[in-house]
């Protein structure tokens, strides 16, 4: 069994905090392409089209036969044939982490692999293997064990390429709506310690805030999206104690573009979500970065929910999905900055939520609680991407497979 | 008219002999906008983003971009801001002539009555009552609404948004009857978020302040402080718009001119 964690003590003001340092960054293009599946969740290998062997570590052409290599996804089943503990090492992040276990999997999928160890897993055991994202976003093999141990989310080496919520202090940045209230009892009761659970107009009552304020654990603070110096205020407050930010702010109006759209509500979605959302970043990520390797309560993750429609656009919301799409880049970009100071960078894709602005969209629509539970199933796996339900999955399936025809019949 | 009012004015600003009282709310963000139902536009808040402050965007000088609605904050309405005054001629703040911004107050105090009831209305029984205690409202003048509101911003009791509407004072149709049309009065100086009662959408006729006002050609200030600290009568009102090319209304400094010892 892994030792529990612990509730972490009050920082010592005298110990200078452990810089976060991120693993060796530059890797091939083959190595980012399995990133990018590994920040979904999957776990991909390269197999020949030719003589269809898997093969590992990523190469550009097949290495028994040089034919061309396509990413399948794969069995997970391995046994663990050798292990070895490093106890030294010239690379910073590693130094900082020894002592650190590795072994030599034999992939039920037919290759060997160096692959990072659970505490509960050695020489022999039958794992299961997870493709991960490590601090820098680069894609590495992880040795779960294959039954469910106690206390295993709290193995110390997972949870570097993790981003679980247990016993961290998080910011949600909109509490007025079923998904911001959603969201944070969804954390509490995934073991954060705090819930900052922001307000853009405390003077105003909403839906089921004498509830959520009530709840133990939830921190009501002011905090508008729309409003530079609200964000300055918070973070110049709470910026060194926030481990993980979720935005759940979103303005959804239905419209067009030629027809039917509203201009007013263009501008009041690109400012909430757009420049919102940098004015956020701008506020909260230097500090998350300064912490992101804090001991067990460090810094994790910056979080942002989206419509799936950012991907494609969206007849009769144009706008909102226009909102989305910049909101996505903007991820994007942050998500390559932040890469390089060790947090994570997670995108929550949704369908229409089931709220008061998609009345008029048929179901299926996307559940506050669906969100919530994205949310924190993207945190305690390290996932840079997931979709909140089916809409969004099928979107998205839809998008890999055929992004110019999705985006044509999402517009239709 | 004597070549001497304006130099007197001058000494007397000089002396203090005539103060200048704000009646201005601060634009900031956190100042409250009127709601409405949700499915209508709705008004923008005060914003402001810093383009410099002495750093790499201006290493030698401080300045901001700032938004808002036509109405937020204290405020100018026009009368193109109702349907009521779509039509009259010179209705938006840049055709309203300069010499109209400028106008005596009278100021009615309902702050007692306010306060006992959030929802008290000014009506034109009560105009006439008043008007034998006090004296006949002059023409050509603004009629300043004193009901303390001002006192309530920063706290939900200013909007008083309840889950049945607003909730704050204001006149009913009789009583903007009297003002526009017997009393000749400029327009209605408040407090509160709106010329009209918090629960004026269900007058009949429904939002008097501002159908009759606007409908003939009366202006409306709103969200004022310190109307407190005027004479009932005496007070000189300059309230200017930005000359906003076809606007409905503007944000804009409200001062008064009393007269008296300097505070």
């Amino acid at each position: 069994m892994s030792e529990p964690l612990t509730p972490p003590k009050r920082k010592d003001p005298l110990v200078v905090t452990r810089a976060g340092h991120v693993p060796p960054a530059l890797r091939s293009r083959a190595a980012t392409a399995m990133a990018a599946r590994a920040g979904l969740g999957r776990f991909v290998l390269q197999v020949c089209d030719d003589c269809a062997r898997a093969t590992y570590p990523q190469r550009d052409r097949c290495p028994f036969c040089w034919g061309e290599l396509r990413w399948q996804d794969q069995p997970d089943g391995a046994v663990i044939e050798a292990e070895t503990t490093i106890r030294s090492s010239i690379d910073l992040f590693f130094k900082d982490h020894l002592p650190w276990r590795v072994g030599s999997a034999r992939l039920d999928a037919g290759p060997m692999a160096t692959v990072h160890l659970h505490g509960d897993v050695g020489q022999g055991d039958r794992v299961k293997i997870e493709l991960k994202l490590d601090r820098s976003g680069n894609p590495a093999l992880f040795a779960m064990p294959e039954k469910e141990t106690p206390h295993m989310a709290d193995d110390p080496q997972l949870r570097v390429f993790t981003a679980d919520p247990k016993y961290r202090r998080v910011l949600v940045t909109d509490g007025r709506t079923a998904t911001g209230q959603a969201v944070a009892e969804a954390l509490l009761k995934a073991g954060a310690k705090t819930v900052f659970l922001g307000n853009a107009d405390p003077l105003m009552r909403y839906p089921g805030q004498d509830r959520i304020e009530a709840t133990a654990g939830i921190e009501p603070v002011r905090l508008s999206l729309t409003d530079t110096r609200s964000i300055e205020a918070l973070a110049g407050q709470l910026g060194g104690r926030v481990d993980i930010v979720v935005n759940t702010a979103q303005f959804s109006r239905q419209g067009g573009v030629g027809f039917g759209g509203n201009l007013n509500d263009l501008q009041s979605g690109l400012d909430l979500e757009v420049t919102g959302l940098m004015r956020l970043a701008q506020g909260f990520a230097p500090a998350l970065s300064g912490r992101s390797d804090d001991g067990d309560r460090s810094a994790a993750a910056f979080v942002d929910i989206a419509s799936i429609h950012g991907l494609t656009g969206r007849a009769g919301f144009a706008g909102s999905s226009a909102a989305a799409a910049a909101r996505l880049s903007l991820l994007a970009s942050l998500r390559g900055e932040m890469a390089r100071t060790g947090i994570r960078v997670i995108s929550v894709l949704t369908g229409p939520v089931d709220d008061g602005w998609h009345q008029n969209v048929p179901p299926p629509k996307t559940a506050p609680a669906q969100i919530a539970r994205a949310v924190v199933t993207a945190l305690q796996q390290g996932q840079e991407t997931i979709c909140a339900d089916e809409v969004a999955k099928d979107v998205l399936t839809r998008w890999q497979d055929d992004p110019l025809l999705t985006i044509r019949e999402e517009n239709k | 008219m004597s070549k001497t009012v304006l130099a007197d004015l001058a000494v007397a600003l000089a002396t203090g002999q005539v103060r200048v009282i704000d009646l201005t709310n601060t634009l900031s963000p956190d100042f409250p906008v009127i709601v409405l139902p949700a499915e209508f536009g709705q008004c923008a808040p005060f914003r402001m983003e810093k383009l410099s402050r002495y750093d790499a965007d201006g290493p030698a000088w401080y300045w901001n971009n700032i938004s808002m609605n036509e109405h937020t904050g204290t405020h100018f309405d026009a009368p193109a801001h109702w349907v009521t005054g779509k039509d009259l001629p010179s209705n938006t703040v840049d055709a309203i002539p300069a010499q109209d911004f400028v106008a005596p107050a009278v100021v009615i105090d309902i702050s007692a009555e306010s306060a006992a009831d959030a929802d008290f209305v000014l009506t034109r029984e009560f105009l006439e009552n008043w008007e034998t205690e006090h004296g006949t409202i002059p023409p050509d003048h603004w009629i300043a609404l004193r009901t303390d509101w001002y006192k309530r911003v920063g706290t939900p009791e200013y909007l008083n948004l309840l889950e049945d509407g607003a909730h704050s004072p204001g006149p009913d149709a009789g009583a903007v009857e009297f003002l526009v049309h017997d009393r000749k009065c400029v327009g209605l100086a408040v407090e509160t978020v709106g010329t009209d009662a918090g629960q004026a959408s269900t007058f009949n006729p429904p939002l008097p302040a501002h159908s009759i006002l606007h409908g003939n050609g009366r202006f409306g200030l709103q969200c004022l402080t310190n109307l407190d600290k005027l004479p009932t009568f005496g007070a000189i009102i300059v309230a200017c718009p930005l000359k906003i090319e076809g606007g409905s209304g503007s944000p804009l400094r409200v001062v008064a001119l009393v007269e008296g010892e300097a505070a």
